[in-house]
Parts: C-alpha cells; structure tokens; sequence
C-alpha cells in the first residue's frame, strides 16, 4: 500500500458499510420505519413546482388509517367498482404468483419471481393510468397485465417457454412483453428501462400525443447510471412520465441502506433534479392510486415529470433461486408496519360495506380455480421441462429483419443437428 | 473442493496473506454472493475488507480502480457477465489504460470476477460469454479456469498481478464438469483428479496453457466448460486428439497452440460465445498465420450462434457434442 503521509493527531479515517436492523434469528426492529398518520400528508395541486413540495419526498402519503378507512386530502374517493376490480386483480396477482411458484418447483420452468406484499404497487398505479399509457415495467409489475386483462394462459405459455408462447420461447419466464396493453417488454438486466421511458414520452411530446410513459423499478435498482441519465433527460426535457421506485427493502440479499436510504428518501433523488418527488405507503392501494393519478395529471398536462417511491415490503424471496432466511429475520415480513395491502384494500370495502367476508372468500376460491384451468390450458402447449418446443429455424429469426447469409448458414447447421440428434 | 469452493479459497488465502486484498460486489458480504463464492468470507476479514456495493457495476468497477490507485488490490464481483456492460466504460476506457495514459505511475491491479457461460436456462441475461470484447482491448487480461486447481491457481495469479484482470467462472461447470449433454447430470469434481485443491497458497501462472490430453491426430483449442465437452466427445469418438484448454486468452500461450497444432497438423477451436467476431477467429488467425504450411485441413470453429441465448432451445444453441463431433469428421476427413 502507498505510503501516506502519516499525521498522528489525526484520527485514522473509517470506512461505514451499512448494516440492516436485524438478521436471522434477531427480533425485529422496525423502530426506524416513521409511519405518518393516514391524511396527514398536504395535497398540492399537480402544477405545483417542486420547489414547493419538498416534504412530499420525505413524508408517506397515506388515505388507509388504522380503521381502514380513506382520509386526507389524497382519498380518491373511487366509486365502488372501481375499489373492487382493484381488489379483484390484486387478489388475481397473489393467486397467480402462488400457483406459478409451485409450478416452478414441479419443475414445469426454470423461474419465477413473485410480487407478494406489492400487489397495490402495480396494480392501483396502472389503474389510475389510462390503458394505452405505455408501461416500462421492470419483473414485478406482473399486476399491470393483470389489471390490463391480459390472458392468463398467455402469461402461462410466456413462463413455460410452450409451444404457445408468443415470445417464441426465448425470454426468461415472466419477462413479458404485450404491445397490444402497451406494455414494453421486459429486460432482466436492471433500470435499462428507465431511460427507455423518457425516451418513449420524449417521443410522446415530439408527435404531441396524448398519451404519457410510466417505467418501475427497485430501489436497489435506483444505484444504476440508468436510472440518474433517465432523471437528467426526465427534468430536462420536462418529458411527461411517471418514475417509480418500488422500495421493497431488500434487492437480493442487500438491504436498501446499500442504495443510499440510511442517508435520504428515494422519492428525495427527484429534488437533485428539479422532479416532483412523492413518498407514497405502497401497501395502501389508494395511496398508490392517488399519488399516480395526481402524476399522470401533471405529466399529461405538460408540468413534467414525477418520482414516485412506493414504500413496501418484499414478503417473499427475491425469485425461486433465492433463500431469504439465509439472510433476514423470518418475522420481518408479519411485522412489517405498514401491513398487507390486500387485508387492508379488503377491509376499506368491507368498511363501505359493500363487500363481506364470505364474498371475498368466495372470490379467492374463484380466482383460485381460474389460475388452475389457465395453468391447465396452458400446459397443453407444453412445459418448460418436457423439451424444446419452438422449431429451431425460431432461433435465427428476429435476430435482424432479414437473415444475413451467415445466420443462414448456422440455421442449416442447428437444422442437420437436430436430424442427427433425433433421426425420424 | 469444487470450483466455487476452489474460488473461495484463492480469495480466503490472498485475504489472509495481503491485507490490501478488499472483496466488494453485489450481495457478496453477509450473504456470500448468489453463487456462494465469497461465503465466509466477510465474518472472517470483517466488512471494511468484504463488502455489499449498491447495484451499479459502473460504480463497481470505477470505485475498484480508485482503490487499486490508492494501492489497494480489489477483487470486485459482477454478479454476472452479462451485467458487465453498465461497468465496461470504467473496464475498457479507465482500469485498462491507467497505466498507459500515466506512463506507469498509476496502476489498477484489480480482478474482476464473474460467472459467464449457459447451461443453467439463465435465459438472454443469465448466459452471455462476452470474453472477446475484452480480449479486444489493449490492457487487460482475460483468465477462464477450467477446473477447480486451476480456478485457485489462476485466481491467485490475477489478484497477485499488477494489471487489471477479468476472471470469467463457467458457472456450467461450479459444481462439476459435464459432457455436453443436457439431460446427464453434472459429475461432481471428487470424481476429478482436478478436484484435488491445497488449501495453501499457489500460483498457475497466467498466459500459460493446460494439455489436458495429449494427442496426436488433431489439436483441440477451448476453455472453460468446452474443454469437458471436447474432452468427453474426443474421447467417446476414439479420436487421437490433443486437447488444450487455454486458460488465459490474454496473455495467451501462442507456444503451446503452436507446436501442438505443428505436431497435428489440424486445429479446432470450441467456445460459447457467438461466432462472428468470436475468439476463434483471433485463434485462427493465429494458428493461418504461424502454422499454415504445417495444416492438412483448414481451422474449423465450434461456437454459439450468432443470436442471444434463446431460453427453450438454449441446448440447441450450446454447442455439444454433435456440433463438436460433426466438426471432427468434417476436419479429419481431408
Ligand atoms: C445490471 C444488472 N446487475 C445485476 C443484476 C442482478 N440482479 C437481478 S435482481 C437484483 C436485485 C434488484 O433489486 P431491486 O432493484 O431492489 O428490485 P427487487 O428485486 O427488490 O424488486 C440483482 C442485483 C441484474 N439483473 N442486472
């Protein structure tokens, strides 16, 4: 090591790597979690500069209190079928996120990535969008296709690869990709989507379009240079989008204290560049909601961009291939302050009474039953484990408009491979 | 040990012999990488020398360059190879020139780490070998172990080196080497006379190459999970081939690829990688260029096709044992 100039009355200068609250084995501690009272938080009006809304980046806006019931300036106030198809399609998400994880572990494909405990966070956010406000989902938003009435056995071919699956069998399972629901298709490599999403409302505004861009991803993600070039391009260009940030604690095994939240908010990044930033309870659907109408209003109305940062909580395992014990408390997820959204959406409506116990039982039973015949119908096009189901001319296709000689060739090539594999 | 442990080992004894040797990467602390290959190691040397980093390769690489110029020598993991590219501006333009553009008096003697290669269904973002885009640029060293000894040998070479290293690990073959058949099983390395691994400290130096068979009818170039399948398919066909796994593509051991290819009079090389632009094209270049009146048949090349790793037909894409067999009787014929 070079050698410094050693100044004795100095003290040795120390390195901080941060460490989370607790670890397997230890209590929980959540005592850093400051959870604002429901109808606490200011609602400014969407041309409000952001100069002006800065506690917004700080603060939780909730509408759910402790008794489920909406409060605050932020309340929606959403007609009663609009409450219930929310809670329908974020039930629909869990539903599907469970029988997809156990058709993982049956081995019918090599992946899968649940959303539990975020459901509001795709789906109340693409509710207060409009249907052909382009999407720039990153692997969790599967509650987008879903609130966007995407076929369930379309998603399922997608996840096993199937003879079926519109993608052509080359995509991880759950990396989507619908252009018909104006849903960008999906990269595993993290926060390219960002920029993609101004980029495309960028576009928007170029062609003085209506329609306004909306991309997600995790606040680990948020550590990218993606994700700070889409905020510059996002403020400069005043490019009428949606940035959503779906802090879930943990990217991995990493909580979010290595993405900078022992110091700041995430929702705080949009003020270093002049952004509407909002702090939103993502487990409060009408919280989610709100903050996105009030985004969508200001984006669509040319007063510019918004962060939003939806606080949540990732119930389960990063994806199939991870262990989540081998590194957090087991209790983190029951204790989680800000509780379920699905509980807490079911219980406002049961509240209104417009909805009871035995209805939503029902529903879940339903839902249940729906997932299973799609999975079935599916599993008629084929799973992941019983082969290679694309033909494999399928492979050199799309690679460009026009095959180039030399894919030719190597088509040829894979072609004879497989007479000689298997000789019929 | 398996290569992972092997990996493990190499770091746990530079650690343990060169306080300046700092571990950092995505989920490589308390967790000990996705991959376990840092497992241990930050309850053993403490946080400050083993740390998580925020998820931003640019910042992995860049951070690592200014502690290698402090005098540190950091071993950075990119959680996969194909999460490199946010990072490559600060690989390609940065660590690799340092020394370069400052007339020696600014080094980056980092080693950054990380699983390539497919085989595991890892889709388009879980199984791209992008080793040719660094063989590419003038300054940096390419290293891909084939088997666990060499894994720690090589391993504790680059983090000993003054320059900056890129250490590929064929995440296909962590556990065990394999033949190229997707529906047999990884044979575990105890069955491996690789498997034996000191838990010491040694060197394998870097630039020098393996002759993992000698032979004498043809000469085999590959590295990393190739080699098993070249290997295994020579050895099912009864061909008298040589087989060298290369080891370090840069610095790349030209004397051994010559006098074996000289002896044979044949060349192929197997990689992953797509084809165009490949490194066996650099390898055939090469050997047209030093042993062409020595050749009785021209260089073929076994490679990945030229499109991303397709998720279903990703062992149509691998190249196996037909596509290598194929090419054997193709260049055995003349
Ligand atoms: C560029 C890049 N680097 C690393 C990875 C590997 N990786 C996949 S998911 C993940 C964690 C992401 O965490 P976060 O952004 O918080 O999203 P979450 O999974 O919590 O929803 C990592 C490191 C990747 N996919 N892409």
């Amino acid at each position: 090591m070079a050698d410094g100039p050693l100044r004795s009355n100095l003290p040795p200068l120390e390195l901080h790597v941060p460490e989370p609250r607790s670890r397997p084995g230890d209590p929980v501690d959540f005592s850093d979690v400051i959870v604002p009272a429901a109808g606490s938080m200011a609602r400014p009006d969407e041309a409000v500069s952001p100069h002006d809304m800065r506690d917004l980046s700080f603060g939780l806006v909730r509408v759910l209190d402790d008794d489920h019931k909406a409060v605050g300036a932020w309340d929606p106030r959403l007609p009663a079928e609009t409450l219930l198809k929310m809670l329908r399609t974020m039930a629909l998400t869990r539903a599907f996120d469970e029988r997809l994880y156990r058709a993982q572990r049956q081995g019918k494909t090599s992946f899968y990535m649940k959303c539990t405990g975020e459901e509001a966070t795709s789906v109340a956010a693409a509710a207060a969008m409009q249907g052909d406000d382009m999407v720039f989902p990153s692997y969790r938003q599967q509650g987008i296709l879903m609130w966007r009435g995407y076929a369930l056995t379309e998603m399922i071919n997608q996840i096993y690869s199937n003879r079926g699956d519109k993608l052509k069998g080359r995509q991880l399972p759950i990396m989507y990709s619908v252009p018909e629901l104006s849903f960008f298709t999906i990269s595993g490599n993290l926060a390219t989507q960002y920029p993609q999403a101004v980029g495309w409302a960028m576009a928007s505004a170029i062609k003085g379009d209506t329609r306004i861009a909306s991309c997600w991803c995790g606040e680990g993600s948020t550590a990218e240079g993606d994700f700070h070039s889409a905020m510059t391009f996002a403020s400069v260009y005043n490019a009428p989008t949606i940035l959503n940030v779906v802090n879930n604690q943990w990217a991995i095994s990493s909580f979010s204290g290595f993405a900078g939240a022992e110091r700041t908010t995430f929702a705080a990044r949009a003020i270093g560049y002049g952004i509407a930033g909002l702090r939103v309870d993502g487990n409060d659907a009408l919280a989610v909601y709100a903050a996105t109408q009030w985004a969508a209003e200001r984006a669509r109305s040319n007063k510019g961009p918004t962060l939003i940062e939806h606080f949540t909580y990732r119930a389960e395992g990063h994806s199939t291939s991870d262990d989540p014990s081998a590194y957090r408390s087991a209790q983190e997820s029951a204790e989680w302050p800000l509780g379920d959204p699905i509980h807490r959406l079911k219980q406002h409506v049961i509240g209104l009474g417009i909805w009871d116990d035995e209805r939503h039982a029902a529903m879940d039973l339903e839902l249940a039953e729906m997932v299973k015949a799609a999975t079935k119908q599916a599993e008629k096009n084929g799973v992941l484990g019983h082969g290679m189901h694309q033909p494999f001319e399928t492979m050199f296709e799309d690679v460009f408009e026009e095959l180039p000689w030399h894919l030719q060739e190597q088509m040829a090539q894979a072609l004879e491979e497989r007479a000689a594999k298997w000789p019929k | 040990m398996n290569m992972i442990e092997a990996i493990n080992s190499a770091m746990h004894v530079m650690m343990e012999r060169d306080p300046d040797v700092v571990v950092m990467g995505e989920d490589v602390g308390y967790f000990g990488g996705v991959f376990r290959c840092t497992a241990g190691l930050q309850a053993k040397f403490g946080k400050t020398r083993v740390f998580d980093t925020p998820i931003s390769e640019c910042g992995i690489v860049g951070v690592a360059v200014g502690m290698g110029a402090y005098g540190l020598r950091p071993v950075p993991e990119i959680q996969f190879a194909d999460y490199i590219y946010p990072g490559i501006d600060q690989l390609i333009s940065e660590a690799a020139r340092l020394r370069y553009r400052s007339a020696g008096e600014f080094i980056a003697p980092i080693t950054v780490r990380s699983p390539f290669g497919g085989g595991i269904f890892g889709g388009q973002t879980h199984s791209q070998s992008p080793e040719s885009l660094f063989t590419h640029v003038a300054g940096l060293k390419t290293v891909i172990p084939s088997t666990p000894y060499d894994a720690k040998g090589l391993l504790i070479s680059a983090i000993e080196d003054n320059d900056p290293v890129i250490f590929f690990e064929p995440k296909r073959i962590y556990n065990g080497p394999f033949t190229g058949y997707y529906d047999r099983p990884v044979e575990p390395w105890s069955k491996h006379a690789a498997a034996d691994v000191p838990t010491g400290h040694y060197r394998i130096p870097l630039g020098k190459a393996n002759i993992v068979r000698a032979g004498e009818a043809l000469t085999i170039l590959a590295y990393g999970t190739m080699v098993h399948v070249a290997k295994a398919v020579v050895e099912a066909n009864g061909v008298d081939a040589e087989v060298i796994d290369l080891r370090t593509l840069l610095p790349l051991d030209i004397e051994t690829i010559e006098a074996s290819v000289k002896k044979t009079g044949r060349c192929l090389i197997v990689h992953e990688a797509t084809r165009t632009s490949g490194f066996g094209a650099e390898l055939s270049a090469l050997v047209q260029e030093r042993c062409f009146y020595h050749l009785e048949a021209p260089v073929e090349r076994v490679t990945g096709f030229d499109t991303p790793y397709p998720h279903s037909l990703e062992w149509a894409y691998f190249p196996g044992p037909i596509r290598i067999g194929r090419a054997i009787a193709k260049i055995m014929k003349d």
